[in-house]
Order: structure tokens, then C-alpha cells, then sequence
């Protein structure tokens, strides 16, 4: 954590003066600029750039109560080579399961440079014992996970219990050793932009390596305005404290027209450093045969069809 | 910054528009040629390549169209509201069906970026249309009493900043009413109205119910001054517009002016600061700051001053500038040369001055006329830049201590047009907005257009309004 915030977890009191000292959002002019970004037009070199870029940030993500060892290899495989008809496809920066897959998830994968990130915490509803939480998140790290989603306490939040948040977050993150931690707000349950700057400042005070918008469970998942206003946030922490902090939006994002949208946020609020898959991931499944076929028809002019992508 | 993601250009085609070498004038239903012959050019200013020779309207011309006007006006103002509104319904659906040529083809004749044209100028004047069309017969319901008249034959006068635009507002509300009208566009921006024209035609509009007259300044105070004109309207410098109201004095010619701003953006320390931003932002570089209700004075609290201009300077250098119909492109060329000049020499007035210039840091294209966003620091009231209006894409910035300083110096100006507030705190918005003596004022947001919005300025703004049902008044004989 930052020195410069000591003063502001000293206690509940001094933590939430700052947070609701943070400036408002005025949710008519966020969503507005939002929206005006995504007329943006990307066209030709821009838009090949985009779709590898954009293929080099996802976080291929299975998270379901039927996922087996078969799919996950499935999907590692995937990872590692995106489309079998061209290896020179980027790789995805990661693949993202469940604890209990993290070593089959670790074994597809091998030393192919993708990573496994595994969501812990009691994931999606984050209703756990802390004790639990943590031993949910240290036996992800021991089967070898590379980085961590946790759950913020999204009932502790609305409560107003600011510094249950942020000593839960300070301890998963000790509890991640060396793994990169991803804190998940699910914006769409704290529901006000206000609630989602707030969040993402208490985030970052506590040593997220990554601010993410959501699940993927819940209604509303990331959004253009919810992921500006994030970006914003990173971009403010870090002119403040000179340390660097990643983005993840996830859910809902499914076309490679609203992942380029996404990468122009990316580029016009935080700027150009955050174009990295070091800084910024997609949590996402079926954007990447999206991005695919797209790259095929970049490449050969015509689209093929999703029977010449690969079904995982 | 350098970004690895470099936009490629993503240009608009012009070819969803023709432009035909040259144009008339159209009176009466016909496009003929000027009665002495003369003809002016019109340049993109972006490239300053000639896009069409267009008639010149003289006195003789002005009084061709008036005659005609005249006489269209015996029949228009009597058929029944309900089939006036036929055709404006159908004018502003043929807006909408060619929106995309029209969005091009003002884009190429006012400099202005195509993304502008296409997601502002374009939809606001079929939804102008669209509004008045709604009123035609609906004219006993607006509060002037039963079956109130138009008044005859109106004049009007419209400045180059949105050309399609302000002939919309213009030209709908006097037709709903059962007025007819002879328009004059500006010189440097005459082919959106001339393809209104052909629109007009299209529609099946009876002859001379619209005229429209391109050419310069002596055409417009021919139109204005003409006898048998009964409404002038103008919209344009206030220059113009006090030798216009000297002109009409003593005739009962009923008068509606929209002049110059000087629009003050009030800044509060609790305000929504990445919004905020995004407003000055909208307020001063939209169109290039050629907008009368522009927010050419930002107001800041002192306290935040620092922290606001930071993020601003930040935001200003992520503008793309250059090609107008780039879809791209955010910042387009200034209109004319004419124009840049008066930037230009004021902005040198401001650094004369003492006042501190910051510039976007941006490249300018060798051909056209092109100004780079521009603010300056360390502005007082007593400086030449907050005081005149500069029509340009130029900010001067100035701080307060508390609302009423606030208010007392947005208010110390000799225009009235647009103000605005932003701050998280609604009970502030509504006690400042009540203090300030502008036309319109806007509330956490800047530069929002609705055709149900009455628009009209207090002091050196002009008066009358245009807009809304307060819009009809201008046009009836009430």
C-alpha cells in the first residue's frame, strides 16, 4: 500500500471521509462520453492491431458448475493456439477457472506463457467466512495459479462497512504470495458510479494489481461507461502515486466491434500505457472466435464462418 | 503521448453527395441566375479547393423573391394547418432520407467535422421540422388565442456556423405558422441551403413559399429592408444586428435577433470533474468554438483551479485535428480566412495582454484555415479575451472565490446568451441558475439542442426566442 494512504485507513471514519470526498460522477455525461468514444471509427491497420492486441488480453474463462478436466484442457488448448489454421495468432494472456481446475488448467497450458488465473473468494457471491475466502485463495496459489479474481464483499459495501472491503482485499493479497491479484466489484450490484469510484479507490489503496467490473454472473456486466469510469480511476491513482494498475472488464463482451470499442477507452482515458496485456484483460468466452473470424476475414478478405473456428 | 494504436483514416465518402459546378438563385420555385449576372465562389475551408460557383443575389433579386414570397403567401397562409403540416412532415423526412449527403455536404462547405454534422447538426434539423410540423395545426393550443395569424412575408438572414441548422429554425417555425420566406445564407456556406431547395421541390412545396438568396452582406440588408417584408430574422454578429435594429426602427416590421455570447462555464469545487471536463470541452471546441452560445469563459473555483486545468490540458491533447471528414476527426478547420484572421488577432490581443497561452499540442494541415485548441490562464475581467467574443476555438479562463463572485462575474458581461453550472449539488444549480442572466443555462452538461427548447439571449444576445412553442410568437401577429 501506498504510504501516502496510511492516513486514509487509519480508521473506518478516516476511510470513508475520503471516499466520499472522491468527485462525483455525473452518470448522464460519463455514459454520454462513453457512447461518443464508441463512434469511433477503426478501420484497416488500426483495426488488425486491435484484434491481436485485444486476443492478447483476454482471460478465456470457463465458470461453470459443469466444467470437467476434458474442458478445461479443451480450453487451454484453445488458449495456447487460438486458431490452428494460422500460428501466428496471438495467445490469450490467460486462461480463468474455477480453484479445483487450477492444476489441470496449469498442465494445458504448460510453459506456453499463458497464465492461470483461478477466481477464489467464494466466487460469484463473495457470502463466505474470511477464513474460508483465504483458504480458497492460498489453495489456488498452491496448485499453481499465476493470479487471483477475488470477490469484493459487496454486502459489506452497501452497509457502508468500507473497511471490511479493504481489510478483506489486504488480506487475499497476502494470501496471493507472488500471484497478481484481480479485485471484481460487480458494478452491477453496487449499482451507482459513485459506489464504483469509491470501490475502485478502495481497491487500489489496498494493493490490487487489477481493478475488474464483475462476475459474468449478475445482470448488468461490464459496460463502456463503467469501464471508462475505471480507467479514469487507474489513470488518477496513478498520477497521484506513480504506481500502475490494471483494468478488467468482463461479461457481456462478446463481439470484436465492442472489444475495439473497449481498446479506444483504453487508449483515450488511461492512455497508451495501459495497451498492454500486463494492464488490461478481457474476461470473456466467445469474444475470441469473434476476433477470430474477424482476423480471418482481415487476412483473406472473405468471412469464413464460424465452422472454421475452433469449437472448444 | 504516441499511442502504437494509430487510427487509419476512416473518411466519409463524398460521393453520396453531387455538387453541381454551380448553382441559382431559387425563386419561385425556379433556380435562375442573378439579375446582374454575378456569381462568387465557395471553398472548402479545409482545403480551400472550390467547390461551386453560386449566382449572386443583388437588391433586384431581393425584390424578385420578396414579389414572390408575396404572392405564395395568399394561398399558404390559407390552406389549413393540418396540410401546411403535410409537407413540413414530408421536407423533414427527405431531411432525414439524405441526411448522410447533407452531413457531407455541410461538413465540406463549413470545415466542420463530419461526426458533428452527422450526430448533431443533421439530426436537430429534421427533428426541427419534424416539432413545428407538430404545431401546424395545433396553432389555437398555443396560447395566443383562436386561429392567430402569420404575418406576411419573412426576411431572414443566417449565419455560416450551422448553416442547415439555423435555416431549419428559421424556415420551419415561419412555414407553420403560414408564413413564406425569403432566406438569405452566408457567403461562405450557401450550398446546404441550396440543396434545401431541391428538397423543397422534392417535397412538392407550393412555388415561392421558400426563396432562398445566396450572396453577401448587401443582399441580406436589401432583404431586411425591403418594404414589403413584415418579419426579419436574424441571426449573426451583433454588429449586423444593431444596424438591422436601426434599420427597422420606425417600421412595424416585427424583429427577432440571435447575436453574439460571451457564455460563462461555472466550475464548483464539488463538481463531477471528469464530466466537467468533458462540458468545457463540448462548450468551446465544439464546431471550433464558432457558437454563439459557446462557453468561451471558464469560470473555475480557485480551489480546484490547479487540478481542473491539469485534467484539461491532459484532455485537450487527445483532440484529433485535420481532415473534416475524417470520422475521426473531433476539431475541423475554422470557416473562412476571414475568420481566422479575427482568432488569431485576438488571441495575440490576449497574450498582449498578459494573459498565459496554452496550445493543444497538435499538427496543423498546410492548406485551409486552421486553429489548434487554444486556452488561456491568468485571465481577468479586464482582459480583451474575456470580454469579446472571439467565435473561435479559444478558452479563457478565469477563477472565483465564492457563488455570488461566481455569479456576479459570469453576469458582467454585455451579452446574455448561455451560461453554465456544474456541481453534485442540485440546491446550487437551481439558486445560481435563478442569478444568472442568460438565455439559456445549462446544468452539468453544455451545448444540449432540442427543438422544444426556446433559445434567445438577454442584453447584446438579441431577443426574441426561437424554438418551442415561444418560438411560434416570432412568427404570428400576437
Amino acid at each position: 500500500m501506498p504510504t501516502a494512504f496510511a492516513d486514509v485507513t487509519a480508521s473506518d471514519s478516516t476511510l470513508r471521509r475520503f471516499l466520499h470526498g472522491l468527485p462525483g460522477v455525473d452518470a448522464v455525461g460519463l455514459e454520454a462520453r462513453a457512447a461518443s468514444l464508441g463512434t469511433r471509427s477503426i478501420k484497416t491497420t488500426a483495426k488488425a492491431y486491435a484484434i491481436d492486441l485485444a486476443i492478447s488480453m483476454i482471460d478465456l474463462t470457463t465458470l461453470e458448475g459443469a466444467d470437467t478436466p476434458g474442458k478445461v484442457r479443451a480450453l487451454g488448448a484453445k488458449a495456447v493456439n487460438p486458431d490452428p489454421t494460422d500460428r501466428g495468432t496471438p495467445r490469450t494472456a490467460a486462461v480463468c477457472v474455477y480453484p479445483d481446475m487450477v492444476a489441470t488448467a496449469k498442465a494445458a497450458v504448460g510453459d506456453s506463457g499463458v497464465k492461470v488465473a483461478s477466481v477464489a473468494t467464494a466466487f460469484p457471491a463473495g457470502r463466505a467466512a474470511i477464513d474460508v475466502k483465504l483458504g480458497d485463495v492460498r489453495e489456488a496459489v498452491a496448485a499453481g495459479a499465476d493470479e487471483i479474481d477475488m470477490v469484493i464483499d459487496r454486502g459489506a459495501f452497501l452497509a457502508g462497512d468500507y473497511m471490511t472491503v479493504f481489510e478483506q482485499i489486504r488480506a487475499v493479497k497476502e494470501a496471493c504470495g507472488t500471484a497478481r491479484l484481480k479485485v471484481i466489484f460487480e458494478t452491477g450490484e453496487l449499482s451507482t458510479y459513485d459506489n464504483i469510484r469509491r470501490a475502485s479507490w478502495i481497491g487500489m489503496i489496498a494493493g490490487a494489481d487489477f481493478i475488474k467490473t464483475s462476475t459474468g454472473k449478475v445482470g448488468v456486466n461490464a459496460t463502456p461507461a463503467n469501464t471508462l469510469l475505471m480507467l479514469e480511476a487507474v489513470r488518477d491513482f496513478r498520477a497521484q502515486t506513480g504506481v500502475q494498475i490494471g483494468v478488467k472488464p468482463a461479461g457481456g463482451i462478446r463481439s470484436t466491434k465492442d472489444a475495439v470499442k473497449f481498446l479506444v477507452l483504453v487508449n483515450e482515458t488511461a492512455g497508451p500505457d495501459w495497451l498492454d496485456s500486463h494492464w488490461f484483460r478481457f474476461g470473456a468466452s466467445s469474444l475470441l472466435n469473434d476476433l477470430l473470424m474477424q482476423r480471418q476475414k482481415l487476412a483473406t478478405g472473405r468471412y469464413s464462418g464460424p465452422d472454421y473456428v475452433t469449437v472448444d | 503521448m504516441t499511442s502504437p494504436f494509430e487510427y487509419a483514416p476512416a473518411p466519409e465518402s463524398r460521393s453520396v453527395v453531387d455538387i453541381a459546378p454551380s448553382y441559382g438563385l431559387f425563386i419561385d420555385g425556379e433556380f435562375t441566375e442573378a439579375a446582374d449576372g454575378k456569381v462568387f465562389k465557395t471553398v472548402s475551408p479545409a482545403t480551400e479547393e472550390v467547390l461551386s460557383e453560386v449566382a449572386q443575389a443583388g437588391e433586384a433579386d431581393v425584390d424578385r423573391a420578396v414579389r414572390a414570397a408575396r404572392k405564395a403567401f395568399e394561398t399558404w397562409s390559407a390552406l389549413p394547418g393540418a396540410e401546411r403540416a403535410k409537407y413540413l412532415f414530408r421536407i423533414a423526412r427527405i431531411i432525414q432520407e439524405r441526411s448522410r449527403e447533407l452531413a457531407v455536404l455541410e461538413t465540406l462547405d463549413n470545415g466542420k467535422p463530419i461526426k458533428e454534422t452527422r450526430d448533431a447538426d443533421l439530426p436537430l434539423v429534421a427533428a426541427h421540422f419534424f416539432y413545428y410540423a407538430g404545431w401546424a395545426d395545433k396553432l389555437d393550443h398555443a396560447g395566443y388565442g383562436k386561429n392567430p395569424a402569420p404575418l406576411g412575408v419573412a426576411g431572414q438572414v443566417i449565419p455560416w456556423n450551422f448553416p442547415l441548422l439555423m435555416l431549419a429554425w428559421k424556415i420551419a417555425p415561419a412555414l407553420a405558422t403560414g408564413n413564406t420566406v425569403v432566406l438569405k445564407p452566408a457567403e461562405t456556406t450557401p450550398l446546404s441551403a441550396l440543396f434545401f431547395a431541391d428538397i423543397c421541390r422534392q417535397a412538392g412545396l407550393p412555388n415561392g413559399v421558400v426563396n432562398i438568396l445566396p450572396g453577401y452582406g448587401d443582399a441580406g440588408a436589401a432583404l431586411t429592408a425591403h418594404p414589403d417584408v413584415d418579419k426579419v430574422a436574424f441571426t449573426g454578429s451583433t454588429a449586423v444586428g444593431k444596424a438591422i435594429a436601426r434599420q427597422v426602427a420606425g417600421t412595424d416590421k416585427k424583429v427577432t435577433l440571435e447575436l453574439g455570447g460571451k457564455g460563462a462555464n461555472i466550475v464548483f469545487d464539488d463538481a463531477p470533474i471528469d464530466q466537467a471536463v468533458e462540458g468545457i470541452v463540448t462548450g468551446i471546441f465544439f464546431n471550433q468554438g464558432q457558437v454563439c452560445c459557446a462557453g468561451s469563459r471558464l469560470l473555475v473555483q480557485e480551489s480546484i483551479q490547479e487540478e481542473l486545468l491539469d485534467s484539461l490540458k491532459r484532455r485537450l491533447s487527445t483532440l484529433r485535428l485535420g481532415d473534416p471528414l475524417d470520422k475521426n476527426t473531433d476539431i475541423g478547420a475554422i470557416n473562412s480566412a476571414e475568420q481566422l484572421a479575427r482568432i488569431t488577432a485576438l488571441a495575440d490581443t490576449g497574450e498582449a495582454e498578459g494573459a498565459e497561452r496554452w496550445s493543444a499540442p497538435c499538427e496543423l494541415p498546410e492548406n485551409g484555415y486552421w486553429f489548434a485548441p487554444t486556452l488561456f490562464t491568468n485571465v481577468t475581467q479586464a482582459h480583451t479575451i474575456a470580454r469579446d467574443e472571439i467565435f473561435g476555438p479559444v478558452l479563457s479562463v478565469l477563477s472565483f472565490r465564492t457563488p455570488d463572485e461566481a455569479v456576479a462575474k459570469a453576469n458582467n458581461t454585455q451579452y446574455g446568451l448561455s451560461a453554465g453550472i456544474w456541481t453534485e449539488k442540485g440546491s446550487r444549480i437551481l439558486a445560481v441558475a435563478n442569478k444568472l442572466r442568460a438565455g439559456v443555462v445549462w446544468a452539468n452538461t453544455f451545448n444540449k439542442f432540442d427543438p422544444t427548447s426556446p433559445f434567445g439571449g438577454y442584453k447584446e444576445s438579441g431577443f426574441g426566442r426561437e424554438g418551442g412553442r415561444h418560438g411560434l410568437e416570432a412568427y404570428l401577429d400576437v
